[in-house]
């Protein structure tokens, strides 16, 4: 008993090893990533402006919901992008630097090592979904008074459970590719995107995209951001949301642990950990 | 009744360790790959506390072997085991025996030098207060400036970052120390200072040090027995003037080329081949 505890407490400090070198990292970077984070607003602020576009051209809409709708789109798919750019970066970043070897033989279980760069990502991720929700809302004097923005955020939280598996799931793409697995892990992001109704209902899509938008976590984390902050719903009330993200995150979890372990085995037999091309 | 001496385990077993690799080749037709054994069952022991140096040139599979010691490669036969701890099954247990240096720094280059060592000792289930002065104290062994802990790694010389490197394996406190070749591209102070420091674990720890490179003196100096791998091959591991004797040989280059049939610094066409495998 007393070396189960003695394990896990040094699984518990190792995966808080992983948070403080991102801490690290985010503080030596942190005029780079406010630089991405100027392009984010401004990449925000066009999709935004496409609900203003469409009154200016004779669409009848109600301007203020249909941009609330599509910051709330932007938001998440940026969040969801900072979460898969971490993950990602467990292997291709360290492979860059040469430190992969390094971490990979290191007593820490990948479990642990994963989770603790998921921790930072969704942290990082919401804090600066925050900041960009809050920009673009104030610089468009968006109205919503019933918005119940704390329900939001949680279902946002609960998501990332899910978004956290499937990203572990691309991140073994680099292991397995170490020219184009970074890319390749994009193709799962974007599956999610157009799927997932996040500048438009999910009704919208053929018949088979709506079957496939059921398996995917940003349909709920979308639906539920929206239901709360555009009707004020409380937590509740959105438990059609939550329960498939529970699941999700249920299975999308050990799966992603079972497909990296894969990926690192094969890495280890192949001797891919070491070359960077 | 008359007590029977206990018999010490070993630090380090190899047994009949072999590693190939397959590559695509771009000269051969889609799909097709080419084969070359890295490590060709590679056998040896080494007692706790003993130094052993592997000598080789580039692609003799040096790097291979430390590797498949550190769990970062899994063999294709043969077994190794670490304080008795097989490095494929009990992964686990012998990470947390060995530690490593590499012929490359390896670090996050705009974090310092404590910023490294401190992540990196939380792997090991180090804490913050425990590293706390721990770090300071070991950066300061090797030799490292105080005045320049809190600098990005990417100011350092390359001789600096490698004692920093030395200092993040020495952190972990390892059972075996492994070096892959830890003097290659420095000047000869910081090569100096590091064979130093080396020689220095060696009297003041109990580690076991397996040394791989391709410097003749450092492996003179340092080991004590010395063994030559060459095309993953091990052909031989003795005391330095039992290889000699063996050789017939007055100089380890000279035993080197006996024992290889070409000489040290002679790396051909299949060498830079091999050296991308192994």
């Amino acid at each position: 008993m007393k070396a189960l505890g003695t394990t896990l407490r040094a699984e518990l400090v190792g995966a808080g090893g992983v948070v403080e070198r991102n801490f690290y990292l985010t503080k030596r970077y942190i005029w780079w990533d406010l630089a991405w984070f100027f392009w984010t607003v401004a990449n925000t602020l066009t999709i935004v402006f496409i609900a203003q576009g469409i009154e200016a051209t004779g669409g009848d809409i109600d301007v203020n919901t249909v941009a609330t709708s599509l910051l709330i789109g932007a938001v998440v798919w940026a969040y969801l992008g900072v979460l898969f750019e971490f993950l990602m970066e467990t292997v291709a970043w360290e492979r860059w630097e040469g430190t992969i070897e390094y971490t990979f033989m290191a007593p820490l279980s990948r479990a642990m090592h994963l989770a603790g760069q998921g921790v930072f990502a969704i942290s990082y991720g919401l804090l600066r979904a925050v900041f960009l929700f809050t920009a673009c809302f104030l610089f468009f004097d968006l109205s919503t008074p019933d918005a119940n923005f704390l329900a939001a955020f949680i279902v946002l939280a609960i998501a990332s459970i899910s978004f956290i598996g499937i990203g572990v799931m691309t991140s073994v793409l680099p292991l397995i590719s170490p020219e184009k697995g970074t890319q390749l892990g994009f193709v799962a992001q974007g599956t999610l995107l157009v799927v997932s109704g996040v500048y438009y209902p999910v009704e919208v899509l053929p018949t088979w995209m709506q079957w496939i938008a059921k398996f995917s976590p940003a349909t709920y984390a979308l639906e539920g951001a929206r239901e709360a902050i555009l009707d004020g719903a409380p937590l509740s009330a959105m438990w059609d949301e939550i329960w498939p993200l529970l699941i999700i995150g249920a299975v999308s979890i050990p799966l992603g642990l079972w497909v990296f372990s894969r990926g690192e085995l094969y890495a280890k037999k192949h001797g891919k950990l070491k070359r960077s091309g | 009744m008359e007590a029977v001496p206990r018999r010490l385990d070993p630090a380090v077993e190899v047994d009949e360790l072999r590693k190939e690799f397959r590559r695509s080749d771009g000269k051969r037709r889609r799909g097709e790959r080419r084969m070359r054994v890295a490590l060709d069952s590679v056998s040896f022991t080494m007692e706790k506390g003993e130094t052993v140096a592997i000598l080789g040139q580039n692609g003799s599979g040096k790097s291979t072997l430390v590797r498949l010691l550190s769990t970062l490669l899994l063999p294709d036969g043969g077994t190794a085991r670490i304080l008795g701890h097989d490095v494929v099954t009990d992964g686990r247990a012998v990470r947390h025996l060995v530690n490593r240096v590499s012929v490359e720094a390896s670090f996050f280059k705009r974090m310092s030098a404590a910023e490294n060592l401190g992540y990196a000792a939380r792997y090991y289930g180090m804490t913050s207060k425990e590293t706390r002065d721990k770090i300071p104290a070991i950066l300061e062994r090797v030799g490292f400036p105080s005045d320049r802990r809190d600098e990005p790694m990417q100011n350092l010389s390359r001789g600096m970052q490698q004692k920093v490197a030395l200092a993040r394996a020495l952190l972990t406190s390892p059972v075996v120390l492994l070096l892959d070749e830890p003097t290659t591209g420095l000047d000869p102070r910081s090569k100096l200072e590091v064979q130093e420091f080396v020689r220095e674990i060696r009297t003041t720890h109990d580690s076991t040090i397996l040394l791989c490179t391709h410097d003749l003196a450092e492996a003179e100096t340092l080991a004590e027995r010395i063994g030559i791998l060459d095309r993953g091959r091990l052909l031989a591991l003795e005391p330095v003037e039992d290889l000699k004797r063996r050789y017939g040989a007055k100089t380890l280059e000279e035993a080197f080329f006996a024992a290889t049939g070409r000489e040290f610094e002679a790396e051909g066409d299949e060498d830079d081949d091999r050296e991308v495998f192994a």
